[in-house]
């Protein structure tokens, strides 16, 4: 289980240098929104598209959408500039590219917590998204996703990872399923979310659904979106059933009926139910909104 | 302060305004040419924002070009910024 719960069932990637996007980001109904200033932003557009992000956060509202923002690499020109625009507005995430090590996200919450003492601003609002997206990624992901509390989502760049690997993206998603699961693992062991890759061909609904349903089985809390058409089957796959609401229901009722009695492990149908299974349904409930009364 | 250098910022998208901006001989003043898709409905809001960012950045002897394609406040003004930002030399885009 996550150590804050928040919906991440998708993460619609919005291009951070066009303002009809921008302003209509909220609408899609995605759980988060990713103002993007790196790779969807021309090489001589980031001081553009920098400024209307930092414009536009102030002003349009993204109804309940988780509001995040992806920021250019700290050794490009760019990355410093980009935070000391973003970090003031403390949205609810700074996503950070190509996160290779945990010296590296040491390096960057040290610059960040630098700028909130400069505006007097708390250390533990804004939290931070790592995107796993290099073979050396992979290999310190468990590092990057336990040592700091501000982390609170690992993702996988599938695209950047295979161009690092030197192999070819298919939409098996052979070559970078060791990563996928590592990365998911990683998040597990330290409580976090873990958001999957975008799936880049939005005519291809069926393999979309397909991919959902894969990652959703091996444990990622949700998946990267490009195109909003994308949302509503991403969230079909996510979110859970009716009879899985029921039987969530139901154990939790019980479990809260057997606390009170001073039970701690109990049966429904002959099937033992302890911490674990209520820890899972608690978490169906939240994902279906439904509380127990 | 005075433009160094023609500039450019946004794009002709709906929703987008495109300003151009270039440095005139010492003493002229603004000369401003904008035009707008809802010039008619927010022509007065548009040329408001325009004139005090302008002023904020004391901008003088500057030729502005303005098509506005429907763009919302906090838009205007990031393209306004970057457009001047980049005629000042702080900042590189595009047309350099």
């Amino acid at each position: 289980m996550t150590k804050n719960f928040k919906k991440r069932r998708t993460m619609l990637y919005i291009p951070g240098n066009n303002p009809a996007m921008i302003q209509q980001g909220g609408v899609y109904g995605a759980d988060s929104i990713l103002l993007d200033l790196e790779d969807a932003v021309a090489l001589n557009q980031k001081d553009a598209a920098r400024a209307l992000v930092r414009n536009m956060i102030k002003v349009v509202d993204f109804y309940d959408a988780e509001v995040c923002v992806r920021i250019n690499h700290l050794s490009t020109p760019f990355g410093l500039a980009d935070l000391e625009e973003i970090v003031p507005l403390q949205p609810s995430a700074i996503r950070y590219p190509k996160t290779e090590s945990p010296e590296e996200v040491a390096e960057l919450l040290k610059i960040i917590e630098r700028i909130e003492d400069r505006h007097g601003l708390p250390h533990n609002k804004m939290t931070l998204h790592a995107m796993i997206e290099t073979a050396m990624g992979v290999q310190n992901v468990f590092n990057i996703a336990s040592m700091f509390s501000r982390v609170d989502a690992i993702t996988i760049g599938g695209q950047d990872l295979t161009a690092d690997m030197n192999i070819v993206y298919t939409p098996d998603g052979v070559g970078i399923d060791f990563a996928r699961k590592r990365i998911v693992m990683a998040a597990k062991a330290s409580h976090i979310d873990v958001i999957d890759t975008v799936f880049p061909d939005v005519n291809d609904e069926e393999g979309l659904r397909r991919e959902t349903e894969y990652a959703k089985k091996i444990g990622f809390t949700g998946k990267a979106v490009i195109n909003p058409r994308q949302i509503d089957i991403i969230h079909k796959v996510f979110t859970p059933t009716e009879e899985e609401i029921r039987k969530a229901y139901h154990i939790v009722k019980e479990f809260q009926m057997n606390t009170a009695a001073g039970i701690g492990v109990f049966a429904i149908d002959g099937k033992m139910i302890d911490a674990p299974v209520v820890a899972r349904a608690q978490y169906i409930l939240k994902l279906a909104n439904v509380t127990v009364g | 302060m005075k433009p160094k250098i023609a500039a450019q910022s946004g794009t002709f998208e709906s929703s987008d305004v495109i300003f151009l901006i270039e440095p005139l001989p010492d003493n002229s003043g603004r000369k401003l040419e904008i035009s707008s898709t809802v010039m008619q409905q927010f022509g007065a809001s548009f040329n408001r924002i325009v004139l005090e960012m302008l002023d904020s950045y004391e901008m003088t002897d500057i030729h502005l070009i303005a098509k506005d394609k429907g763009a919302l406040e906090p838009t205007i003004k990031a393209r306004l910024e970057t457009a001047i930002k980049r005629s000042l030399e702080q900042q590189e885009g595009t047309l350099k």
